[in-house]
């Protein structure tokens, strides 16, 4: 077996065309589709027009609000253009010079003051396919949301001083001029004198002591406001618990995943290409004619694609090292992660070089079989319908695509256990092994 | 019992049967040779040639009757069995090693110098004539100095220079002792080389003995003896 393995290593090594493909093609698809789904797009540039005078305010209970400063919300998800005019800011999105165009016209801060219509603010942009128009619609209205619930909550808080000087009294300061508010508490308080200096069998005593209950109604209802005030300033809390999978962030997800995506092109290749030329080169039959069983030149094969892979997946775990925080304490599983992925890779490999007579067919197959098996495992659950999900699934778990992403997620992430993953690798090994040995005895003859 | 004084056999097959389903491809098929002796095995396409030399190769396994051979054949399939991307040096040596030959530098030394390729053996089999790729494909088959050698089809890619090359290789061989039993489309070859002939016909074994004998039993003397195979399957409905 060692000087088949020899063998295959001079063969590549003299093939340097195919090996680069080999190497440099997984590895870029992997790269590809990691970026893809780590980076969601960066800010998108947007024209920004603000129609608003300098340090335009609104004052609401004698609390002035900055609107200049409460509109940097809409510029957390934005790379803004500043632009001098609203029709500025439209001929830049004709032009494709940005994405979108957000407009602040100049009568927000008079609308948001008057409170009879609500400030509105102009969006542009360009609906070259849905998905573009998806982003743009969600990003802004997602900015804007975040605004308004900001804005909301300062409203409430203004109302919530104004009640407390409804209840308790005090100073309050109105257009430049300032006021002595009564309130409730006081005005009951001169009430209760008022009403002492009244004979006791004076009429307007019972008139006064319905006045002094309607206060004392009026302040004890008033000390609810804060929460209902609370609730009016954010309705609805958000509270998030995942039931199934780890806390592994998108971007060390994208890792396991492009490592997962190379392990398989290189392995299922190799494996598959490897054992298809021993027949294409119709030197199977004088192998297996006692010089080499048909399970070595199985487990030949399948060596030399493991350990191809598996020096290369760990060159790039290294080089993606120098970008992600990766932790190398857990080498010994990623090792095992990627061993066990390899291996099931290779045994479905050997399955397909098994069943064809050439390199070309067995390179094929194997590559028509990569990406649909890294699309399906990718396919969340909710996104299609329940009986579709569950055939994907069933079709996920019958390819070693799903079991590696997760026995490396779980490695290089510590997201959920190593074990299953393992156990569920070693099953296909064994079952795209068994075919492969099967199909060699069925179909190889001389 | 066996008589002492009869010459050694080298390779012997008593009525061999193979089915591929419900088609018989060999029915009965016996056969014996001796040490140096060179025997043809010709008849049409799909008479059982292959199937024949694969079972005494032991490639496949006979369905009813017995081979009796040395544990170490040469055999040579009718498409070259070697790597392009290897060099001639490097086949030989690839399976001198896999045949576990002793001194494997000096058996890939003496196949070199046999096969006459000690000029091409750093040259990549790849970039080989058929006929000097026809040469490794046979080396290789002697790698293990077997006391027979099974050819099929040997000179079926060459053109007549080559073959003519090829038979002088094939000739020394015999000359040395080795057994040679070869299928060939050529009927030249079987009338020219061989000394026993074995005419295989729907899998059967229609004729056995030596090519002179052949024009006799079929009674077709002065006829071209590919004219005399042709009278001969013919006479027998094939």
């Amino acid at each position: 077996m060692r000087w088949l393995l020899v063998k295959d290593l001079r063969i590549l090594r003299r093939s340097p065309l195919l090996v680069s493909l080999l190497v440099i093609y997984p590895i870029a698809i992997a790269v590809l589709i990691g970026f893809a789904l780590s980076r969601g797009p960066d800010k998108p540039e947007v024209a920004f027009y603000n129609g608003l005078s300098e340090g335009a305010e609104v004052e609401l209970g004698g609390e002035r609000i900055d609107l200049a400063a409460e509109g940097q919300r809409l510029f957390d998800a934005i790379d803004p253009v500043r632009v001098d005019s609203r029709a500025e800011a439209i001929k830049k999105v004709r032009d494709g010079d940005v994405l979108g165009a957000l407009i602040i016209p100049d009568d927000l801060a008079s609308n948001l003051q008057s409170t009879l219509e609500p400030g509105t603010v102009e969006v542009f942009y360009n609906a070259e396919d849905p998905a573009k128009r998806q982003y743009v619609e969600n990003t802004i209205k997602a900015q804007v949301q975040s605004a308004n619930a900001a804005l909301t909550k300062r409203v409430a808080e203004e109302a919530l001083q104004l009640l407390d000087l409804i209840s308790s009294g005090g100073d309050y300061t109105f257009l430049g001029q300032d006021f002595d508010v009564l309130g409730l508490e006081r005005a009951e308080e001169i009430l209760r004198k008022a009403r002492s200096d009244l004979p006791e069998d004076s009429p307007e005593r019972e008139q006064l002591d319905r006045v002094i209950s309607f206060g004392q109604l009026a302040r004890e209802n008033l000390a609810f406001s804060d929460d209902v005030l609370a609730v009016v300033g954010e309705p609805i809390r958000v509270k998030a618990t995942p039931l199934e999978g780890g806390s592994t962030s998108l971007n060390s997800f994208a890792v396991a995943l492009a490592v997962a995506v190379s392990l398989m092109f290189i392995t299922l290749l190799l494996a598959a290409g490897t054992l298809a030329l021993e027949r294409e080169e119709n030197a199977f039959p004088r192998l297996v004619r006692g010089l080499v069983s048909r399970t070595g030149l199985l487990a030949e094969k399948a060596a030399l694609a493991t350990v191809c892979s598996l020096a290369v997946s760990l060159l790039m775990l290294a080089g993606l090292g120098l970008f992600v925080d990766l932790d190398w304490g857990r080498f010994p599983a990623w090792l095992a992660a990627l061993g066990a992925g390899a291996l099931a890779f290779a045994a479905l490999g050997l399955a397909i070089g098994a069943l064809t007579r050439e390199v070309r067919a067995a390179s094929l197959l194997a590559f028509m079989l990569c990406l649909p098996l890294a699309f399906l495992a990718l396919v969340p659950s909710g996104a299609v319908a329940p009986a579709l999900y569950d055939v994907i699934r069933a079709v996920s778990a019958a390819f070693p695509f799903k079991p590696a992403l997760d026995a490396l997620d779980a490695a290089l992430n510590d997201a959920g256990g190593l074990g299953g993953p393992l156990l569920h690798l070693a099953a296909l090994v064994l079952v795209f092994g068994g075919l492969a040995r099967l199909a060699l005895a069925r179909f190889a003859g001389p | 019992m066996d008589d002492p004084a009869a010459p050694r056999t080298t390779i012997a097959a008593r009525d061999l049967v193979k089915r591929y389903g419900e088609r018989e491809a060999l029915r009965g098929v016996s056969l014996s040779a001796r040490p140096g002796e060179l025997v043809a095995v010709i008849g049409p396409n799909g008479a059982g040639k292959t199937t024949l030399l694969s079972i005494l190769a032991g490639i496949q396994q006979a369905d009813e009757g017995s081979v009796d051979a040395p544990a170490g054949i040469g055999w040579v399939p009718q498409q070259p069995a070697l790597y392009g991307k290897l060099t001639v040096e490097e086949n030989l040596t690839l399976f001198a090693r896999l045949e576990r030959c002793d001194d494997v530098r000096e058996t890939v030394a003496r196949m070199l110098e046999l096969t006459d390729l000690g000029e091409r053996r750093g040259d990549q089999v790849s970039t080989l004539s058929g006929g000097n790729r026809q040469r490794v494909n046979i080396a290789i088959g002697l790698l293990a100095a077997p006391e027979v050698l099974l050819l099929d089809e040997p000179s079926s890619a060459l053109d007549p220079r080559q073959r003519e090359r090829l038979w002088r290789f094939i000739l020394k061989l015999a000359g040395e002792g080795t057994t040679v039993v070869y299928a060939t489309h050529h009927i030249q070859e079987a009338d020219r080389y061989a000394s026993q002939l074995i005419v295989l016909a729907d899998g059967e074994r229609v004729f056995a003995g030596p090519p002179r004998a052949f024009e006799e039993a079929t009674g077709t003397t002065g006829l071209d003896f590919e004219e005399a195979f042709v009278e001969f399957l013919h006479q027998r409905g094939h």
